[in-house]
C-alpha cells in the first residue's frame, strides 16, 4: 500500500529536484542577491538601477516593443493560422516553411537582419542600384530612432511570430468544424463565423499564446542587441550590461526582478481578461 | 415559395458511394420525411440541401432557382444538426436569437421569437444557461428552437428528436407537425425510426444504399411496399416474407393475418408469445420458415401450441424473390 501511494511522488521527484536545483535555488539566490546592500537588505541595487541614464529608456523601449510587436504578430499569426485551415493541399510544406524561423536562435535572427539592413546590407545595395538612394545610408543608429525601432519590430516579428501560429493552429483544431457549420447555415458571413464563431472558441488558445509571446517579448535581448547594440537599451540588454561591463551583479538581478515581475503582471491580467468559463468552452 | 427539387445528386468519399443519382422533388409546403437505416446517406443528402457538402453530380433547386453553387447563407433555409452544434460559447437565448441576428431583424420580433420558441420546446427555466450545463435532450430543443426561430420557408431536420425520452418525443412530435403546418414550412426530416416519419409526414422517402427504393404516402409505403427492403424496414414487427410457387414472396402483415379453424389454414407452431396490451405478438414457425402473428389484445395463447393461420387475401404483396421487387398484384 505504502509503495503504490508513493510511486507517484516517486515519479515526479526528478523533475522536481531537476527544477528545484536548476530553476528555483537561482531565482532565490537572484532575488536575494537584487535586495542584499553593503548592510543588509534593502532597496539600494533598484534605486541605483533607477538612476542610471539608460533604465527610463530601457523602460520606455520595452514597452514600446511589447506593445507593437505583440499585437501585430498575434493578427499576423491569426491569419496565418486561419489561411492554413483553408487550405487542402500543400498545408503541411506551407507550415513548415512558416515555422523555419523557429528554428533559429535569436542572435542568429538578429544577424541575419543586420545583414540586410545596414548601412552595407541587401536592401541599401537593391536600393541604391534602383537609383532611389545615392549612397549607403545608416538605418540602424540613434540618430534614426523610428527606423531602428521599425527594423527590431520586423525582426522580432519574423522570428517569433511562428511560435504564436502553431499554438493557434493546434487551437484551431480543436475548434469543431460544425459551428462553423451552423453558423454558415444561420445566414452569417465568412467575416462574421470568424468574429463571432471562430475567435470566442479561440479564446483559450489566444490566451496561451498571448502570455507566451509577451513574456518572451519582454525578455527580448538578442535580436535587439544585434540589430540596435547600445543604441536601443531594453531591460535585459541592460542587466547584460551591468553584469559584464559594469561588474554589477547586483544591478543585473535588480533588472532581472523587475523582468519578472512584470511578466507575473502581465500573465495575471491575461488570466482574468481572457477567462474561458468551463461552461462555455466547446 | 420553396418547394425543392433534387436533380441527379450523387456523392461519392473516395469509394464509398453515399448517394447515388438521387432525384426528389418536395413540393412547396410539404413535409417530406427521409426514412432508412444508419449509413444509407440521409445525412450526407440533407447537407448537400444546405450547401455544406458538394455533390459529385447533381443539381439542387430551392423555390425554382439554382442554388448547387451558391454557400449555404444564400439558400435560405434553417437546420437541426444530427450532432446538434449549439454553439457552446453562447447562451440558450443567444443560440436561438442567432439566425435572426445574422438576419439584423428587429429587437422585438427576437424577443418574441425566442419566447415563443423556448416555450414551444420547454426551455423557458433555461434560457440564461450555457449549452454544457444542459442535459443532451435539452441541447438537442435547443438546436431545434434555433432552428424554429428564423421561421424559415425550408426547414431541414437531421434526426433532431433522437436523444429525447420517449414521452417527451411524442409531445414534441405532435407539437412540430402542429407549429410546421401552421407556418406551411416546407419540411426535410430525416429520421430512422419509422413511427416517427409515418406520424410526421406528407410523404416518406425510404433510402436505402444512397438510393430512394419507395416514395409515397405513409400507407402506400406501410400498405403496398414497393420492395422487399421497404416492407421489412417500415412496420414493427415487419412485413413476413414466406416462400411460395413460381419464385415467388408473399409479404403479409402480422396483423393482416386471422386466426382459423383448425385445418382450415396453414399450420402455426408458436414459439413465443409477446402480450403487449393493444396486440398480442407471436413468433413461430410455418412449413419451416419464421412467421410474426400480431394479434389483438385479448387472446390469450400458449408457447407450444398450434394454430391455423389465413393470411388475408386482399392484404398480400407478392414479391419476386430474385430481385425482391413487388409483382403486379393481379395474381394474387
Ligand atoms: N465525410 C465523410 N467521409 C467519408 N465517408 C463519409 C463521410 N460522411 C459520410 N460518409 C459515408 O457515407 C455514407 C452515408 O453517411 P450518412 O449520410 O451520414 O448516413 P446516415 O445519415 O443515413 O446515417 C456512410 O457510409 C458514411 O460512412
Ligand atoms: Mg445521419
Amino acid at each position: 500500500m505504502m509503495r503504490g501511494r508513493a510511486l507517484p511522488y516517486l515519479l515526479v521527484a526528478p523533475a522536481f529536484v531537476f527544477l528545484a536545483v536548476l530553476f528555483c535555488v537561482p531565482l532565490v539566490q537572484t532575488i536575494a542577491l537584487a535586495f542584499q546592500t553593503g548592510t543588509g537588505f534593502g532597496l539600494g541595487n533598484f534605486v541605483q538601477m533607477a538612476e542610471d541614464l539608460n533604465f527610463n529608456d530601457a523602460v520606455v523601449n520595452t514597452f514600446r516593443l511589447v506593445g507593437v510587436a505583440v499585437p501585430l504578430q498575434m493578427l499576423a499569426a491569426l491569419g496565418m493560422a486561419v489561411m492554413l485551415g483553408h487550405l487542402r493541399a500543400g498545408r503541411d510544406l506551407v507550415l513548415w516553411i512558416w515555422t523555419i524561423p523557429l528554428g533559429l536562435s535569436d542572435l542568429a535572427a538578429g544577424l541575419v537582419w543586420l545583414a540586410l539592413l545596414n548601412d552595407q546590407g541587401y536592401l541599401n545595395t537593391v536600393l541604391f542600384h534602383l537609383g532611389i538612394i545615392n549612397g549607403p545610408e545608416s538605418w540602424l543608429t540613434y540618430e534614426t530612432p523610428m527606423a531602428l525601432f521599425a527594423a527590431i519590430v520586423i525582426a522580432e516579428i519574423w522570428r517569433s511570430t511562428a511560435i504564436v501560429m502553431v499554438v493557434l493552429v493546434a487551437g484551431l483544431q480543436l475548434v469543431p468544424k460544425e459551428y462553423a457549420e451552423a453558423a454558415s447555415v444561420f445566414g452569417a458571413s465568412p467575416w462574421k463565423i470568424f468574429l463571432r464563431v471562430t475567435l470566442p472558441l479561440l479564446k483559450p488558445s489566444i490566451q496561451s499564446a498571448l502570455i507566451l509571446r509577451t513574456v518572451l517579448a519582454f525578455e527580448a535581448f538578442a535580436v535587439v542587441l544585434a540589430i540596435g547594440g547600445r543604441n536601443f537599451p531594453v531591460l535585459v540588454s541592460e542587466a547584460y550590461t551591468w553584469q559584464h561591463f559594469n561588474q554589477a551583479p547586483a544591478i543585473a538581478a535588480a533588472y532581472a526582478v523587475v523582468v519578472m515581475g512584470i511578466s507575473l503582471a502581465a500573465t495575471v491580467v491575461y488570466l482574468r481578461v481572457l477567462r474561458t468559463p468551463a461552461a462555455q468552452r466547446a | 415559395m420553396a418547394g425543392i427539387v433534387i436533380d441527379g445528386i450523387s456523392k461519392a468519399f473516395g469509394n464509398t458511394v453515399a448517394l447515388a443519382a438521387l432525384d426528389l422533388a418536395v413540393a412547396d409546403r410539404e413535409f417530406v420525411a427521409l426514412l432508412g437505416p444508419s449509413g444509407c446517406g440521409k445525412t450526407t443528402l440533407l447537407r448537400i440541401i444546405a450547401g455544406l457538402e458538394t455533390a459529385t453530380t447533381g443539381r439542387v433547386l430551392i423555390g425554382g432557382r439554382d442554388v448547387t453553387n451558391l454557400p449555404p447563407r444564400a439558400r435560405g433555409l434553417a437546420m437541426v444538426f444530427q450532432n446538434y452544434a449549439v454553439f457552446p460559447h453562447l447562451r440558450v437565448c443567444d443560440n436561438i436569437a442567432f439566425g435572426l441576428k445574422m438576419a439584423r431583424a428587429e429587437r422585438t420580433r427576437i424577443d418574441r421569437q425566442v419566447a415563443r420558441t423556448a416555450e414551444l420546446l420547454q426551455l423557458a427555466p433555461y434560457l440564461d444557461r450555457y449549452p454544457a450545463q444542459l442535459s443532451g435532450g435539452q441541447r438537442q430543443r435547443v438546436a431545434v428552437a434555433r432552428a424554429l426561430a428564423v421561421e424559415p420557408a425550408l426547414l431541414l431536420m437531421d434526426e433532431p428528436l433522437s436523444n429525447l425520452d420517449a414521452l417527451l418525443r411524442l409531445d414534441m412530435r405532435a407539437e412540430l407537425k402542429d407549429v410546421l403546418r401552421e407556418a406551411g414550412t416546407t419540411t426535410i426530416y430525416v429520421t430512422h425510426d419509422q413511427t416517427e416519419a409515418m406520424a410526421l409526414a406528407d410523404r416518406i422517402a425510404v433510402l436505402h444504399g444512397g438510393r430512394i427504393e419507395q416514395i409515397g404516402s405513409p400507407s402506400a409505403i406501410y400498405h403496398s411496399p414497393a420492395t422487399r427492403f421497404v416492407g421489412s424496414f417500415v412496420g414493427s414487427p415487419p412485413m413476413n416474407f414466406l416462400r411460395a410457387d413460381a419464385g415467388r414472396l408473399m409479404g403479409i402483415r402480422p396483423e393482416d393475418i386471422d386466426l382459423v379453424d383448425a385445418g382450415a389454414g396453414l399450420p402455426f407452431r408458436v414459439s413465443v408469445v409477446e402480450p403487449l396490451g393493444a396486440q398480442t405478438l407471436l413468433t413461430g414457425t410455418t412449413d419451416g420458415q419464421v412467421v410474426r402473428v400480431a394479434l389483438p389484445g385479448e387472446h390469450v395463447i400458449a408457447a407450444g401450441a398450434t394454430l391455423f393461420l389465413r393470411p388475408r387475401p386482399d392484404r398480400i404483396r407478392w414479391m419476386d424473390a430474385a430481385t425482391g421487387n413487388a409483382l403486379a398484384q393481379a395474381a394474387g
